[in-house]
């Protein structure tokens, strides 16, 4: 019964209510690094991991400030925990990987105001998610954005070879070919709702 | 789409205020905060109080950071920022509440989320941390104007065409037939890139007439 509820739980966050599609977070990431599909798979792989580091940083500092009776403290300790998060994993990926590091540029300290993560922790504590359940949560919220990404690259890979009008270049073809994609994921509303 | 992102540290505080409204229009030209633009932007009233939020929490910031931009540390400016602005968002958040708890109810995670508006941490990095506080509010109230007015504009839209009305007030005759569509997120993409062309079709018009003008003379 558990299991059901955890799946029903990560697949809505994946796809009946995509963080970027539904939701609209994480647009600028959304909208700025998705022109190669392979920047675009690495970014979601780095929010995904931050959203987990996230996710738990935000059960924690809830269950400590709910304890102290200081809950109007929790946007700014969420933010400092994030921001610290974001710091780690570009010193990680610096060393590890210097290519990505490159290819990320700008967007990865950019992290720290993607709102998508800061809404990972917020939804998990209005919503009242255990530790797992959060994990859970975060774990299909970072593989939705993944896979909004992955998509928008590869449509707009393909664009860069059609004929766009002269005034819908840039911001307004993405624009729509975004509203397509929420679009077609209205689709899937109604698959992993709760019994 | 960054590249319209200009420093420009000589212009004065009128030049700032009308840059923000039109040329440099946050949301039309430099796409920046985006997300709540288009998540709460399904009707009018949603969208005049995210915006009137957006302006006063840009507000705040921009004075405190321009009075505090010689004591605040280079290497640790980001994070210093970042603190004011969830000050004041805390602030804002908790006045809505107050006043306002259907409106709050209605914006939900979204006000709290102000914090990570790039469009306000962009404004503070490039005017608020480099000039004084007169230059700093004029150009926060030109971008705070101007991500108004693209809001309460996508806002009407929406509202106008998903559901008939405006500001709740019913507008469209009886036999108008809502575009559900509009209500949907992917209406919030349609409007906002229908609105963007819209603003290149008449920026590109104006440009025109001004060049007529200067041959002319």
């Amino acid at each position: 019964m558990i299991d059901a509820e955890l799946w029903s739980l990560f697949l809505n966050a994946t796809l009946v209510n995509n963080f970027v599609l539904a939701y609209f977070l994480g647009i600028c990431p959304f909208l700025g690094v998705s022109g190669r599909l392979e920047s675009a798979g690495r970014m979601g792989l780095a929010v995904t991991f931050v959203m987990l580091v996230a996710s738990l940083c935000a059960f924690g500092l809830h269950r400590l400030l709910t304890m102290i009776g200081a809950e109007y403290l929790s946007l700014i300790s969420y933010i400092v925990v994030i921001a610290s998060a974001v710091q780690l994993v570009e010193m990680f990926v610096r060393k590890t990987s210097p290519a990505l590091f490159q290819a990320l540029g700008i967007y990865l300290p950019l992290i720290t105001t993607n709102c998508a993560i800061l809404a990972v922790a917020l939804f998990q504590t209005q919503r009242g998610y255990g530790l797992l359940q959060g994990l859970v949560f975060a774990l299909g919220a970072g593989l939705g954005f993944t896979l909004a990404l992955v998509l928008m690259a590869g449509i707009r890979e393909r664009l860069r070879l059609a004929d766009v009008p002269d005034l819908a270049q840039g911001m307004a073809i993405t624009l729509v070919l975004a509203g397509i994609l929420s679009l077609a994921f209205m689709g899937f509303a109604g698959i992993g709702a709760a019994p | 789409m960054a590249d319209t992102l200009l420093t420009a540290d000589t212009e004065s505080g009128a030049q700032r205020l009308r840059a923000g409204l039109w040329r440099e229009n946050p949301i039309l030209v430099q796409a920046l905060g985006m997300c709540p633009t288009l998540a709460v932007s399904n009707t009018a009233i949603n969208a005049l109080t995210m915006g009137l939020a957006t302006t006063s929490v840009l507000l705040a910031s921009a004075l405190v950071i321009s009075l505090l931009r010689h004591i605040i540390p280079p290497q640790v400016r980001l994070a210093c920022f970042v603190l004011v602005i969830a000050t004041f968002v805390t602030l804002t958040d908790m006045l809505i509440e107050a006043f306002a708890l259907d409106l709050h109810r209605a914006l939900g995670a979204f006000l709290p989320l102000i914090v990570v508006n790039c469009m306000i941490l962009s404004r503070i990095e490039l005017m608020a941390s480099r000039q004084g506080p007169p230059v700093a509010l004029l150009d926060a109230l030109g971008m705070g104007g101007g991500f108004l007015l693209g809001l309460l504009a996508l806002g009407s839209l929406r509202e106008l065409l998903g559901q008939g009305a405006l500001f709740g007030l019913r507008l469209m005759p009886a036999s108008f037939e809502p575009w559900q569509v509009m209500q949907l997120p992917g209406g919030g993409f349609f409007t906002l890139a229908a609105l963007v062309i819209a603003f290149h079709l008449l920026d590109r018009r104006r440009r025109s007439t001004e060049q007529g003008a200067e041959a002319a003379t």
